[in-house]
């Protein structure tokens, strides 16, 4: 390890977290990029389109926190 | 400990959340404990002395409390269940919604700056009874078979594809809602939580424990950036809130619907 020029220390959990939070970051992205082009359209959707718009925003995001759970349970394994 | 002298910097991480009990020797009384207990009676004053004397020109506080009371029941309850059947779960869901969104924002409220629900066990409980709510009002309206006929089975679905989708259907309606639903709102808190942490402690081991000037620099930097996390939590706190409620609503919602 230490011969190396750039060795890397900490943990791999962290990576498998990073790794893990692309997905649901694409994913809340979308919802929202979809809100507001369905409040260009249509402004007075707006209200309706957003309650929508969090529920998929809670469902998306519990992949992101599915993974930083992870991270700590497999932390030390 | 002294300015100047470099010591190691401990990252924040779960051992930041085993608080020591208020009074010792009395291992159950921790500050979530406390901040749960402090929340509850924060509400039934609230809502107590907003209802007491109700008139037909409402009072300042009578006006507030409508309005709290008017959001949970016609934004989430009414829209996620429909007008026929909403009333009964009002005072649930109103409930629900302000002990999380108090003990959420006691995260970011001076002093207190602890939010209950990062402690896994509060999660699970909030979770575990929207679950059995909604399967007793579903099981209530539909009996047992018919409940279960109407969460696993969904319709227009050709009989060959039943094999796959009950048991997907049953694990997705059953069982990993309350699982989502808690783990939601704990990691949520949890994250948000360490995250001031090392934004704060962070800064404060740059100015004054590294002992070197331009970390320093930096350290005030990582401050000002705490500050920003700070308000951003506020957000997901309330955003937190508010889609647990909407969450167990839309649950109840589709567990007493007559079409699927």
């Amino acid at each position: 390890m230490s011969n190396l020029a750039l060795a890397i220390s900490g943990n791999i959990a962290v990576l498998g977290y990073g790794l893990a939070a692309i997905g649901p970051g694409v994913g809340v992205g979308l919802i929202f990029a979809a809100v507001i082009n369905g409040t260009a359209r249509q402004p007075e959707a707006q209200s309706k389109l957003q309650s929508i718009a969090w529920i998929g925003f809670g469902v998306t995001e519990v992949l992101a926190i599915i993974g930083i759970a992870l991270a700590f349970v497999f932390k030390n394994g | 400990m002294t300015a100047g002298v470099p010591t190691e910097f401990i990252a924040p991480g779960p051992q930041s959340f085993d608080l020591p009990p208020i009074i010792p020797g009395v291992d159950w009384f921790t500050k979530p404990v406390l901040v749960a207990a402090l929340s509850v009676v924060v509400i039934v004053w609230f809502y107590w002395a907003a209802a007491r004397k109700s008139a037909v020109v409402p009072s300042r506080l009578q006006f507030a409390g409508e309005l709290g009371y008017n959001f949970v029941r016609n934004s989430i309850a009414r829209d996620a269940i429909g007008s026929a059947e909403y009333m009964k779960y009002v005072p649930y869901l109103c409930g629900l919604f302000y002990f999380i969104l108090l003990n959420n924002v006691a995260g970011t409220i001076p002093l207190i700056q602890f939010p209950t629900f990062s402690h896994i066990g509060w999660a699970y409980v909030a979770a575990v009874m929207s679950w059995v709510i909604y399967n007793a009002a579903g099981i209530k309206k539909k009996g047992v078979w018919g409940y279960f006929k109407h969460q696993t089975m969904p319709a227009g679905v050709p009989l060959w594809l039943m094999p796959l989708m009950i048991p997907i259907e049953f694990i997705s309606n059953i069982l990993v809602r309350p699982i989502s639903l808690s783990l939601r709102l704990f990691a949520n808190m949890f994250a948000g939580h360490i995250l001031l942490g090392v934004f704060v402690l962070g800064g404060e081991y740059m100015v004054f424990e590294s002992g070197k000037i331009l970390l320093g620099g930096v350290g005030i930097i990582t401050f000002i950036m705490g500050l920003a996390i700070a308000g951003l939590e506020l957000f997901v706190q309330s955003i937190q809130a508010y889609i647990f409620v909407v969450l167990t609503a839309q649950y109840i919602g589709s567990a007493i619907s007559d079409e699927h």
